[in-house]
């Protein structure tokens, strides 16, 4: 009897234990430091800076078309004289949502069928394995493409939808892998004997054995939503209201600036993609060197 | 072997199944008409006209008729190659616009894929266990695959094109040209083909570099490659090991990441306006030509199953454990 009441304890304290190890090492890695810190510093200035600038609607009209950045337009102006910094800032907004959501959306759906076949097995899982062969197969950014043609009206919420319903696949088979492997460990067989619901022993058993590996995942689709979201924009498919970076690009490509020698207006945007991107990368890596020892450097 | 393909064709079958379906389920239950959007497009005023083109193109969905009936029509069309009349190039069929641009797209992918997938695990093997030129590898690997593909794109297209003026920056070919099989004519077409197949290639290079190091590095540590090192085997046989064991997860990687691969040609090709499938989509669009559209989807589809099943082949070739059927591609 006491050692069933103890086991809880010790496995708080022990998890505990990993947790400030993991914190120790988090805060000495380098890469998981840098990519996290290029991340908040982009994400406050996409949140805080619209509310900091003066102009409300960054696609305004302004009276200096153009022009090459200054002190007054810090990223320099449109052909249609809008301020570069201002879209930039907004379009910062949306790529950070369209990752959360697109990145969320996908990771939910990946988990759920994840540990659903890699736990059941058998026919449950002889189905969604197909299934998520089928959408693996499939290319994403073609079916976006003729969905969001059909839209009429298209939201940065809608286009997150979209690509988080497509782009799980490949985590989804990561995660059945990893299930796979932990389900026959005894602690899930003890969990499975004391009575527990399958539900409560993929929550309480399996996914916190997981849960570095699950993030890891999470960062990866929010940098790929976001990567898949600005070619769809680039494409002409974007967010019919509003500004995004992939949006700057193509007014960008469609104006010529490119021809005209406007540098200012296309690189910003890529720029921004680009660092957000890269940066949760190689935050990943860190999170993989605190994570697992074997690949810290001493 | 034969339960690996009969598996692999399988999934290829449901894949293209589900396909033909999307493709037919979005017109039909997405909010919005495509009929009105089409006429309103015409911009016709005469009443009767309109009635009359409403009558046409709902004809031509076959909106009239049930569903399943729709369906099954769908199919019959699709079977015998009929994917309707593109809008944009009225009254040209869709299959003979996009016959018009697969080679373009397939002449700028193929050697920019597998190049820079053999040059990128090249890359990475070398990098692995090699601390200075790790150094170096990483970053530049991280960079290049977190770039959009059409940023790249036009970085090279300033830098290289409008900057420089080294490269043509638009078209397929120069306008004053017409399509031969002259010398000059090659020269121009592979003049044009130079920046869009650079940034392709240097886009999906990195990723390869960076899968490939880690592979390796993770190789070098198994318990074969400490075997075979404290039996006092060269390190030349002990890399060779651990690259033809990394090299199979790269080739499973190639089959997955085709659909971002087709994704970065599409709008690389609209940087640069080169004639290829993206330009086709970017046009489909702006001129709200379903037709071209839908088929273009249809193509594509068609086009990453045939990777997909070449890429199986592959690893048949490649990989002796399948051949004797035994658990190797599980995938």
């Amino acid at each position: 009897m006491t050692a069933i009441q103890e086991t809880p304890a010790t496995g708080a304290a022990a998890g505990a234990g990993v947790r400030r190890e993991a914190l120790y090492f988090a805060v000495r890695n380098g890469k998981l430091l840098a990519g996290f810190g290029i991340v908040l510093a982009l994400f406050l200035l996409g949140f805080a800076g619209p509310a900091l600038l003066e102009a409300a609607d960054p696609n305004a009209y302004g009276t200096t078309p153009m022009s090459p950045p200054s002190g007054e337009h810090w990223f320099g102006t449109t052909t249609f004289g809008q301020d570069v910094f201002s879209q930039f800032v907004h379009g910062l907004r949306t790529t950070f949502i369209v990752g959360a959501l697109g990145g969320g959306i996908a990771a939910v759906i990946a988990m759920a069928v994840g540990f659903t076949a890699g736990y059941r097995g058998g026919l449950v899982d002889e189905v969604l394995t197909m299934l998520t062969n089928i959408v693996l197969v499939i290319p994403t950014l073609a079916v976006l493409l003729i969905i969001n043609a059909y839209l009429g009206v298209r939201s940065v919420p809608a286009q997150a939808l979209f690509i988080g319903l497509t782009s799980w696949p490949w985590a989804a088979r990561a995660i059945r892998a990893q299930t796979f492997s932990l389900r026959t460990r005894d602690f899930v067989a003890l969990a499975r004997l004391s009575g527990s619901s399958t539900r409560k022993i993929i929550m309480r058993e399996i996914a916190p054995n997981m849960s570095s590996y699950l993030f890891m995942t999470f960062i990866l689709l929010f940098g790929g939503s976001i990567l898949i979201a600005s070619s769809l924009d680039f494409i002409g498919l974007g967010p019919t209201e509003g500004i995004s970076l992939g949006l700057m690009l193509q007014n960008a490509n469609q104006w010529s600036a490119m021809q005209l020698g406007m540098w200012w207006w296309f690189l910003p945007p890529g720029a921004g993609i680009t660092a957000v991107v890269g940066a949760l990368y190689v935050a990943n890596v860190g999170l993989d060197e605190v994570f697992n020892p074997k690949l810290r450097e001493t | 072997m034969r339960q690996y393909f009969g598996r692999k064709l399988l999934v290829y079958g449901l894949t293209f199944f589900v396909a033909v379906t999307i493709n037919w389920m979005v017109p039909r239950f997405m909010p919005g008409d495509p009929v009105s959007s089409m006429v309103a497009r015409a911009g016709v005023s005469n009443p009767g006209a309109v009635e009359t083109m409403r009558a046409y193109y709902t004809g031509l969905f076959g909106f009239d008729q049930p569903l399943w009936k729709q369906y099954a029509n769908f199919w019959g069309a699709l079977l015998q190659g009929d994917f309707g009349i593109s809008i944009w190039v009225f009254p040209t069929p869709v299959s003979e616009v996009i016959m018009g641009a697969v080679p373009y797209t397939l002449g700028l992918m193929v050697p920019s894929v597998l190049l820079s997938w053999v040059v990128g695990n090249w890359a990475g093997a070398l990098a692995a266990r090699r601390r200075l030129l790790d150094n170096t590898v990483l970053p530049v690997g991280y960079v290049l695959t977190a770039m959009p593909y059409m940023w790249l794109a036009v970085l090279l297209a300033w830098g290289l094109g409008v900057v420089a003026g080294v490269f043509p920056v638009a078209g397929g070919y120069s306008f004053s040209l017409q399509p031969s099989l002259s010398w000059e004519f090659v020269a121009d077409l592979l003049h044009h083909w130079v920046l869009p197949f650079l940034s392709l290639f240097l886009v999906a290079l990195g990723g390869w570099a960076i899968g490939m190091r880690n592979m390796i590095i993770y190789e070098l540590e198994s318990d074969y490659s400490t075997y075979l090192s404290a039996l006092g085997a060269p390190q030349r046989l002990i890399r060779r090991y651990a690259f033809r064991n990394a090299v199979l997860p790269q080739i499973t990687g190639l089959a997955l990441q085709l659909g971002v691969l087709v994704a970065g040609a599409l709008v690389t090709e609209i940087v640069f306006s080169y004639p290829g499938l993206g330009s086709l989509i970017l046009k489909a669009i702006q001129n709200q030509d379903f037709f071209l559209l839908q088929g273009t989807f249809m193509f594509i589809v068609l086009g990453v199953l045939i990777a997909n099943f070449i890429i199986d082949i592959v690893y048949v070739v490649v990989d002796p454990r399948t051949r004797a059927g035994m658990a190797g591609a599980q995938a």
